[in-house]
């Protein structure tokens, strides 16, 4: 159940915690009114407050300060109706201020709780130690040109979500499991979008080995890892360096360090000469940041069902099994198709299909839930037709296909390629019949005791019948005659 | 001519048509002229500036469109961002910095018609009490003693908007006051000068020294003209988080109060050992007029106090260290050109800072360092909860505080230039105010045995300015204070 | 508070100016020393002061903050904002290549 590294010495457990920055979603900047959203021309979403101009001043943008409290109540997490703004100093080319505008000392959010679920179906709770407010820097660019790095400031001054987890994981899996998780959190409250790839999330991961038993060891930090995949491999390749070095007799030595995927290993990221001291102190530029009990429940009141509340409510209310409700609410697109499909009609049949052939028809086409050919309505469409016996479950199957190539109903599709299920008995009964007086040896068998033969004379109907004949019809009427 | 007009009396002069903006600018710039080639209290002068906004004025003052200050001419400290115009606060660093976009300050006197002459000179931002620290070269107050014409100091930082106002190149002028940068300066140069509460005047566009402390003021001839120009200056500032939301009252009506029925506290701690007789003699001078006024004096106590100045000099420092981080060479300013980043920083920032610029980063980044932080600058901040604790209480029992604004008159240039802390004694009267940011107003009061002149200081409960302008006539009106410095118009020019 | 019996030696004078991002000169190292020291020893006046149970000060005026709305008011001024620029490439600023 634990995952262990077994080493010369014996087996090492790991201890993983993570700093996750996400990005706020707001329309503007959390100290200006620069835009903040993602892919602009070069410093063009800049202000002069962003620049670090002389004589600019920072002022609060109050929808970042909700997103936070938002994020805190998903969370679970305490809110602290007073927190402040430190200054982090320290020089760097994309940090126009000289300094990081943070939350050091007083945290909009305090302790909080993730549940995360594994493969295993077992559910571990991480603590989170804290949620603040906080700036990003802007982007440094390298390979531009040979002698010069390009500084583009678009997103400096955008505001972001430092979410800090207890050191609770153990396992890689585990820590993708809660950056999964959190991800789906935050996509759910709409307070980040939990693009990766677009850096709008990006993990700091805290790595350390112990044997078991013992009290935590030195870790390393593993700055800026941008994919669930990559945390997970920058762990376990983390790990693995980490018990080399105790088992030669070594420490290891607490500092930041790169993942490289490309060569499966960390690397130490800066020198000891440059040691930091980022002597925070609170910013004389602004004031307590004050919030009232009032409107922090009022923020709670209107926040959406989140996916746990979610999962428990559409095993209760649809019936459907755990591993169906944690797959569609994984993400709220498909947990609000799913709803509108089962809505009225059987939540088993609607989970069915919809993570079966709907899931997999999505896939062969390249397409998410978001830009599926069909609606839910659509979907249901389908079902609807199942359930009245218009159609047949195999019938069924080459309809949704038929639908996912054209965006067409169901009933459509039906009615155009005469799909409608038989139930006229006579029909059956000549069918029947047909088929009993083309194999008399077949007949003879089945008469002399070979039962299982029943299923032959059933799919030799439905074959005559093109597939169209109700199954539950086919069935009585060759057991009638036999 | 200049010095025969205040503020008032030119803007009365103006809308009566008596005289034109164009002429009292022209005659301004001509005592810029003539002046400031000894004075050097300018660091930039925009004459051509100064006088298409003469005749806008003029043509609004034909309309009968007179704002409160439709066409007077006053002059800007250059730590205020000013749009098109150079702002260096007079440091190399900033030399060739024109900023895109200008202060709130300033922007609420173009607002109400001002003619901007130019930019003052000032110790490197703002730090210092001599206007001796500037890149560009010291301005020279236009007193001089009696017996002597070495060159004096017009105190500091904002010693080129005293020197300026006093001299009669600008009719008022701008001034940042962090420890005693406007109320020094105007003790050390017979003039008024008041820095409102932390607060009243948006700091968006100031070039920042100390954020939890810098404060935007006016210098004036008169209380009078104080009081006209702080009612432009101030206003809330939704682009200042720190800007307070409150009504700008009528300063003017204030000062015109009377102190009758007031009561006028003298803090013990004050009496500084080594004060000089003619300075101690002033205060109970200016502690009698008042009571002559119908005030009442309490002796009161502010226990703190004595640690004011060790307190600014650990809070200051290290909101400069940080507020100072900014300039690097990258997005404007001096940039001496290195191959790697970190000698681009260093040789930049190493080139262009000057001496006391320097000591004092340093001083603020070791006291935010890790192992010194709890000691001196959490210890600080404690200090400076003490502070305004003092006042606060003493502002329960009495409605203001009268002392001395500074310890001496203005020193000599190169005086108290060998040991910074002997430099920094000088605002040991008026650090203890900008601790607790509450108002404080200097008010010239009398001369020295060497013929300088000699302020008095003062201060009010947060926010109440009036009470500070009404005791700051009523000193201004029993001082009967009449005497002009030697270099100025028509003497010495 | 630290003890007022060390000096401030060289070592630590060179480290907060790194910290700080200034060259010093040899020949400053010395004189900075004997200022900051100086200085050091005259703010240490404070250890005499009780602050036991005080909470620090670190703002005046105003208890808290206006929160501002969430509406895009600025930017759209590339030219504005590199004007000053020491040096630039198009839309860029740019400084000695940064190896990482």
């Amino acid at each position: 159940m634990s995952y262990i590294i077994e080493g010369r010495t014996g087996p090492w457990e790991l201890v993983i915690g993570l700093e996750v920055h996400a990005q706020v979603v707001s329309n503007a900047k959390l100290f200006s009114g620069a835009s903040a959203t993602y892919g602009g021309e070069p410093n063009a979403q800049v202000s002069f407050i962003d620049a670090g101009f002389p004589g600019m001043l920072p002022v609060i943008n109050g929808e970042c300060v909700a997103q936070a409290v938002r994020t805190g109540l998903g969370l679970n997490a305490e809110i602290n109706l007073v927190s402040r703004f430190d200054r982090k100093n320290y020089f760097y080319a994309d940090l126009p201020q000289g300094y990081q505008i943070s939350q050091f000392a007083h945290p909009i959010v305090g302790k909080g709780i993730v549940d995360i679920e594994l493969e295993s179906g077992e559910v571990r709770h991480i603590g989170v130690t804290r949620l603040h407010l906080e700036q990003d820097a802007g982007k440094s660019m390298h390979d531009q040109h040979p002698a010069e790095s390009f500084i583009d400031l678009n997103r400096a001054g955008v505001a972001l979500m430092e979410i800090v987890s207890e050191p609770d994981m153990r396992s890689p899996e585990e820590a993708g499991a809660y950056l999964r998780k959190l991800r789906t959190i935050l996509r759910y409250l709409g307070t980040c979008d939990g693009n990766m790839e677009e850096g709008s999330m990006r993990a700091d991961v805290n790595v350390s080995v112990r044997k078991a038993g013992e009290e935590f060891r030195t870790r390393c930090e593993i700055k800026n890892v941008n994919s669930v995949r990559f945390v997970m491999q920058a762990i376990e390749v983390e790990a693995r360096r980490q018990v080399e070095i105790w088992e030669s007799g070594a420490s290891v030595d607490q500092e930041t360090r790169l993942y490289d995927p490309a060569r499966s290993e960390t690397r130490s990221m800066r020198s000891k000469e440059d040691a930091h001291d980022y002597r925070y102190f609170p910013d004389p530029d602004l004031l307590p940041l004050v919030i009232e009990q009032a409107w922090v429940d009022q923020l709670a009141a209107m926040l959406p069902e989140l996916p746990d509340a979610k999962k428990a409510r559409f095993i209760s209310d649809y019936g459907i099994p755990a591993y169906d409700a944690r797959v569609l609410v994984m993400e709220q697109a498909s947990a609000d198709f799913y709803e509108t499909l089962a809505k009225g009609r059987d939540g088993k049949a609607a989970s069915n299909w919809m993570l079966g052939d709907f899931f997999a028809g999505l896939n062969r086409l390249g397409k998410g839930i978001e830009t599926s050919p069909i609606s839910a309505a659509t979907l249901g469409g389908l079902l609807d037709l199942i359930a009245d016996a218009t159609i047949n479950g195999k019938i069924a199957k080459e309809v949704l296909e038929a639908m996912m190539e054209t965006g067409e109903s169901a009933a459509a599709i039906v009615e155009a390629k005469g799909l409608k299920q038989v139930t006229d008995t006579g029909a059956i009964d000549a069918a029947v019949d047909a088929v009993l007086a083309a194999n008399p040896d077949k007949l003879a068998e089945y008469k002399s005791g070979k039962e299982k033969l029943f299923g032959f004379f059933v799919g030799q109907v439905m074959k005559a019948m093109a597939g169209k004949g109700n199954p539950a019809l086919v069935n009585e009427a060759i057991k009638r005659k036999l | 001519m200049t010095l025969e007009f205040t503020l008032a009396s030119a803007r009365d002069a103006l809308r009566s048509r008596r005289i034109s903006s164009r002429e009292l600018t022209q005659a301004h710039l001509a005592s810029i002229a003539a002046l400031d080639p000894k004075l050097h209290a300018f660091i930039t002068v925009t004459p051509d500036l100064a006088l298409a906004q003469a005749d806008a004025a003029d043509a609004a003052l034909g309309r009968g469109e007179a704002g409160p200050l439709t066409g007077l001419p006053v002059a800007i400290k250059d730590v205020f961002c000013t749009k098109g115009v150079k702002t260096t606060a007079a440091s190399k660093i900033l030399e060739p910095f024109v900023p895109p976009y200008e202060s709130t300050v300033t922007s609420n006197m173009l607002r109400d018609g001002a003619v901007f002459l130019g930019k003052l000179n000032l110790d490197e931002f703002a730090m210092g009490s001599a206007t001796t620290n500037s890149a560009f070269g010291a301005t020279i107050n236009p007193w001089q003693r009696q017996d002597s014409d070495v060159a004096l100091v017009p105190g500091g930082s904002s010693g080129g908007s005293a020197a300026a106002v006093a001299s009669g190149m600008a009719l008022a002028a701008t001034g940042t006051d962090t420890g005693g940068s406007i109320r020094q300066p105007a003790s050390y140069c017979g003039i008024v000068g008041i820095k409102p509460t932390y607060g009243r005047c948006s700091r968006y566009g100031i070039v920042a020294f100390a954020s939890s402390l810098d404060q935007a003021g006016p210098f004036g001839r008169t209380v009078e003209d104080t009081a006209i120009l702080l009612g432009s200056m101030a206003g809330h500032d939704p682009k200042d988080s720190t800007s307070v939301p409150r009504a700008v009252p009528d300063f003017v009506a204030a000062a015109k109060r009377g102190v009758k029925g007031l009561k006028i506290g003298v803090p013990r701690e004050y009496r500084a050992e080594g004060m000089p007789a003619e300075i101690e003699a002033l205060w109970a001078q200016g502690l009698d007029w008042l009571r002559q006024q119908g005030a009442e004096i309490v002796d009161v106590s502010l226990p703190h106090t004595k640690y004011g100045l060790a307190t600014y000099y650990i809070v200051a420092p290290a909101e400069a260290s940080s507020n100072l981080a900014r300039y690097d060479g990258v997005r404007y300013g001096l940039r001496v050109p290195a191959n790697d980043l970190k000698d681009l920083y260093e040789e930049t920032r190493a080139a262009g800072f000057g001496k006391e610029v320097r000591r004092r980063i340093l001083m603020g980044t070791y006291v935010l360092s890790a192992g010194y932080y709890d000691a001196y600058y959490l210890k600080a901040q404690k200090v400076r909860a003490l502070i305004l604790k003092d006042f606060t209480e003493v502002f329960t029992k009495v409605d203001a505080l009268l002392t001395p604004t500074a310890p001496s008159a203005a020193f000599a240039i190169g005086e108290n230039a060998d040991d910074p802390v002997k430099m920094y004694l000088n605002d040991i009267f008026t650090v203890p105010a900008s601790m607790a940011g509450v108002p404080g107003m200097s008010v010239p009061a009398g001369l020295d045995a060497h013929g300088l002149p000699l302020g008095l200081q003062v201060l009010g409960r947060h926010f109440d300015e009036e009470t500070v302008f009404a005791v700051g006539a009523a000193l201004e009106k029993a001082a009967g204070f009449t005497g002009l410095p030697q270099i100025r118009m028509g003497e010495g020019a | 508070m630290a003890s007022s019996s060390s000096p401030l030696d060289p070592a630590v004078v060179r480290r907060i100016a790194r910290l700080a991002r200034i060259r010093l000169a040899d020949e400053d190292v010395a004189q900075l020393q004997t200022e900051l020291g100086s200085i050091i020893g005259w703010i240490e006046q404070l250890d005499e002061v009780d602050v036991s149970g005080v909470d620090p000060l670190a703002n005046i005026g105003a208890a808290s903050m206006t929160l501002r709305d969430d509406v895009v008011t600025d930017g759209d001024q590339v030219d504005a904002v590199l004007a000053n620029a020491p040096a630039r490439s198009g839309p860029f600023f740019t400084v000695p290549k940064v190896v990482e």
